[in-house]
């Protein structure tokens, strides 16, 4: 029997229109670039027959591909001011990339701290191989996704962590979208902690609302042997937007990993985790929180490959999901032949406040060795009766009873994050969300 | 673990031969013309003699199956299915109806003897009053089961039909049924598991040749436990059953399924659809010891089992309850689901699905909510050993107005040597906050503490290992009606020796 034969859609075809025109003029990575829209010319847009892509069904949330964004002027990039990403007064070194660019006027790159560099994307790419930009997960290579960010890839930045040496500071790479009409931006950054070295990293996303633009922004971060990581993703995103974001990570021995992602903004949002653990020892804490509401859309498809023996991870991730928002867990963990002694344990919990919502999870276990401890828990369901009437026994009114255990319940993937600041901030953001509910 | 010297032997003694049930019966038996065709499917339905209508919704099914591909998203390998190079029909000759058991062919009999299936019954066929045997009680056997035979295509013998007549449920091949009750079958085939279901229960529509039909009235709790055991013999046979059972309000029936086939070096396929109904208050207990042949040591030959089994939980609290116990078949592709839709139904799976050597099982449950207050549980054991692949796919999801759905689940993977693979695979999609869905899966080796202390004991690490997956596995084995745990049993430790060290 034949082949299905694929029908471009609008958007597909877009894409391709934007391909031929932008090709020639994209800085670096000729090569790459070209191999990878290949693997999105062959296989189009993921839909929902597509396993990974079981419930966002890109071929019809993303109906168009909007045009790729232009580098913002010098007055747009005036007008960017102090974006927070609703950090408060977080002290972080700010890196700011604006649709796609990096903005140097808003962008720190001190260069007296010995044990850090900063280059921008492209400007590193003309010296170094390409071989850090293509070294990325077999689950991730096959990816659409990442397979766009690297054929259109506009910049982003690379940052350095020389070894042994710890940056106290936490470095805040700014994302922005600054454009007045809908465009399409492809940021892409990478992060290489050399061993012993010790780096906090947070990653915000933002952008106005009721402007439909579309983010697909990669990030890649080669953390070594001994390293300390620790990942915060903010996103934030306007209220229409389409964003997609695909974290590649490659942890080496007896390294300690930390990522948190923290989504309430964005109309379709995919946030994919890509995490190989190539060393033994290391341990690795992943965890999300996302709190939907209105007819968002939000998709954490995570893949955790414990490729060499006795590393550890836990993966707790929560959604709390109002009106008719959607959201899905994917996650997977795979375990390699001879990959004995791991340790892995995910849960992912949905609370749902309204009957119109809905909860997907699949959590995955691929084991292929046989001295492991995995295992993984999914629940889904509403707030516990009892304790609201417990709370509001003790004169609680019922919406701040409700404001309470939704704050509980979010708590504990929030908790994970080991930096005080940052972990005050992101609470704050909760009750700000849960205040903007009523 | 080293592998100790006695370890080395058993393994070498039971490599190829540890599947007991590998013969072969030598019979004379009419096919159908080799390979699929429409002639094919109408050359089935003449020999059964079937109505019109029947024969049109086989070839419907064919033509559609014709437009179909094979499925591919099952963690499952194997080469191309050449479904031409295969026989969709095989009688043993002289075969008409049995009046008794002197009509059926002795081999037949002698076959069905050296599988211990309790055919005992056939002197009840005769006629025959049993005397009491000690022990057992006098009116009323407590350990009678109503057997079902089915021979490649055609079903030989059913017993207890007079005694069953007498409590108006009907028990009898489905080529039968189709003959005796066409009203009541028309009005139930396909509705649970329709015609284009998928690739392999549009096959089965279009050539299954028997299977068992069961209905049970209003109001009436069967009497004894209803059994089939299917047994491919022929070589290059498919096997393709149908099985419907109807609980009508307020009724309850168990049902007991065996299969067997001979050791051979090609792979046989069989692609059974079996299609539970229960309307309301009915409860319908459906258990299946599956151990078709399951290929040598070197993954040669083998069942590929593909297999659509679904209940229809039609009635307000209805309840459909699934008992499998996986230890044979090259390939297991199978996914008994429960279709929750009468309002405060409940549906439970329990599965233990034992790889070994070659095997591949991609196993695993659906529970649909659809109707209010509705419960589901699935217990799931996987054990992996040898070179096996064991993945557990399950499904789980709430219906908008399924309020108050409510899901547990837990699923376990053991693994036993370090080249095999255990997989889990859910889907919990739940669509309205009064759901509450839980799930839980582990997997782990067998712990060595365990296995020390045991063999301290005395005991051999092979007993030891089937002692703790016995443990393991108790909370499902406690669900098989009483007269087939002790058979149970007595497989998971013959399928896993040779799996230690």
């Amino acid at each position: 029997m034949a082949e299905l034969t694929l029908m471009k859609n609008a958007a597909e075809q877009q894409l391709a229109a934007e391909w031929t025109a932008a090709k020639a003029k994209l800085p670096g990575a000729a090569p790459l670039r070209a191999a990878a829209f290949e693997t999105f010319a062959k296989a189009g847009l993921p839909h929902r027959r597509v396993e990974e892509w079981k419930y966002t069904d890109l071929r019809a949330l993303m109906r168009e591909a909007k045009p790729l964004a232009v580098r913002p002027d010098a007055a747009a990039f005036a007008t960017l001011g102090e974006t927070d990403a609703g950090l408060g007064d977080l002290d972080a070194r700010r890196i700011v990339i604006a649709d796609g660019y990096l903005a140097p006027g808003w962008t720190d790159l001190n260069e007296s701290d010995p044990g850090i560099t900063i280059v921008e994307l492209m400007a590193w790419l003309g010296e170094a191989d390409l071989f850090r930009l293509n070294s990325i997960p077999d689950a991730a290579r096959k990816d659409i996704a990442v397979s766009l960010n690297t054929a259109f890839m506009t910049g982003g930045v690379v940052i350095h962590v020389r070894k042994d040496a710890c940056i106290e500071r936490p470095i805040h790479l700014a994302h922005v979208f600054s454009g007045k009409t809908a465009a399409a931006i492809y940021p892409r950054s990478i992060v290489i902690v050399e061993p012993g070295a010790r780096l906090m990293l947070i990653e915000s996303h933002e952008g106005p609302d009721g402007i439909d633009y579309q983010a697909n922004t990669a990030l890649q971060i080669f953390a070594g042997d001994g390293a300390h990581v620790d990942h915060v993703k903010v996103t934030r995103e306007g209220d229409t937007a389409l964003h997609i974001s695909s974290l590649m990570a490659d942890v080496g021995a007896h390294a300690r990993f930390n990522t948190f992602g923290y989504t309430t903004g964005g109309g379709v949002v995919r946030n994919q985790l890509f995490l190989r653990f190539g060393g033994e020892g290391t341990v690795a804490n992943i965890r999300g929180a996302t709190l939907l509401k209105g007819r968002q859309h939000a998709d954490t498809t995570l893949v955790v490959d414990h490729a060499a023996a006795g590393c550890q991870s836990r993966e707790v991730f929560k959604s709390v999901l109002d009106d008719e928002s959607r959201g899905i867990f994917q996650g997977k963990i795979v375990v390699r032949p001879g990959a004995q002694k791991t340790d892995a344990k995910m849960a992912s919990h949905a609370l749902m406040l309204s009957d119109e919502a809905e909860a997907d999870n699949k959590p995955e276990l691929e084991i292929f060795a046989d001295d492991v401890q995995c295992g993984h828990g999914a629940t889904a369901g509403d707030l516990d009766e009892d304790l609201l009437f417990y709370l509001r026994a003790r004169g609680i009114p019922s919406a701040e009873a409700e404001a309470l255990l939704i704050q509980a319940f979010v708590g504990e993937a929030i908790e994970g994050v080991e930096h005080a600041g940052l972990r005050e901030a992101l609470i704050e953001a909760v009750q700000a969300w849960l205040k903007a509910r009523g | 673990m080293p592998a100790v010297q006695e370890t080395v032997d058993q393994v070498r003694r039971i490599d190829v031969d540890q599947y007991k049930y590998g013969f072969e019966t030598t019979i004379s038996s009419e096919k159908a013309p080799k390979g699929l065709s429409e002639d094919t499917v109408r050359f089935i339905s003449a020999k059964k003699d079937e109505p019109a209508w029947m024969l049109e919704w086989r070839l419907d099914a064919y033509r559609r199956w014709l437009t179909m591909r094979e499925p591919q998203w099952a963690r499952v390998k194997y080469g191309p299915i050449d479904y031409q190079d295969a026989y969709y029909y095989s009688a043993p000759t002289n075969f008409k109806a049995p009046k008794s058991l002197d009509d059926i062919d002795p081999e037949i009999l002698k076959t069905y003897e050296k599988l211990g299936i309790p055919l005992r019954e056939r002197e009840a066929l005769l006629g025959i009053v049993r005397e009491p045997v000690e022990g057992e009680e006098g009116e009323a056997p407590r350990n009678r089961v109503a057997v079902d035979a089915v021979f490649d295509s055609v079903s030989v013998a059913t017993t207890f039909k007079e005694e069953l007549k007498r409590a108006g449920v009907i028990f009898m091949p489905i080529s039968e049924a189709l003959r005796e009750h066409p009203e009541l079958v028309r009005k139930y085939l396909g509705t649970v598991v329709p015609v284009s279901d998928n690739f392999f229960a549009t096959l089965n529509a279009a050539v299954f040749s028997d299977g068992s039909f069961v209905y049970v009235p209003p109001g009436v709790r069967c009497p004894m436990e209803l059994s089939t055991y299917f047994r491919i013999n022929e070589k290059n046979t498919g096997q393709f059953e149908r099985t419907l059972i109807i609980a009508d309000k307020g009724a309850y029936v168990s049902y007991l399924e065996g299969c067997t086939a001979p050791t051979r070096d090609e792979n046989q396929l069989h692609a059974a659809v079996v299609e539970l109904i229960a309307l309301d208050d009915a409860e319908i207990k459906y258990s299946t010891i599956q151990n078709w042949y399951p290929g040598d040591a070197n993954g040669k030959g083998g069942v590929y089992n593909f297999v659509t089994k679904r209940g229809d939980c039609r009635g307000a609290n209805s309840k459909i309850s699934w008992t499998q116990l996986e230890t044979g078949s090259a390939i297991t592709w199978k996914y008994p689901s429960c279709i929750l839709r009468g309002d405060g139904s409940r549906g439970e799976f329990y599965s233990i699905a034992i790889s070994n050597g070659h095997q591949q099982v991609d196993s695993g449950t659906k529970m649909l909510h659809l109707g209010k207050n509705t419960t589901s549980r699935i217990i799931s054991k996987g054990i992996a050993a040898g070179h096996s692949q064991n993945t557990y796919r399950g499904l789980v999801s709430s219906h908008r107005k399924a309020k108050g759905a409510r899901n547990f689940t837990n699923c376990d993977s053991l693994l036993i040597g370090n080249k095999c693979g255990a997989h889990t695979v859910p889907y919990i999609e739940a669509k309205n906050s009064s759901t509450v869905f839980e799930h839980e899966a582990t997997t782990s080796k067998i712990s060595e503490d365990m296995l020390f202390y045991c063999r301290q004991r005395g005991l051999t690490a092979e007993e030891a290992t089937a002692l703790v997956v016995n443990g393991f596995v108790k909370d499902v084995l406690q669900q098989l009606p009483m007269e087939f745990a002790v058979e149970a049993q007595k497989l998971i430790s013959v399928s896993l020796e040779g799996s230690v060290g």
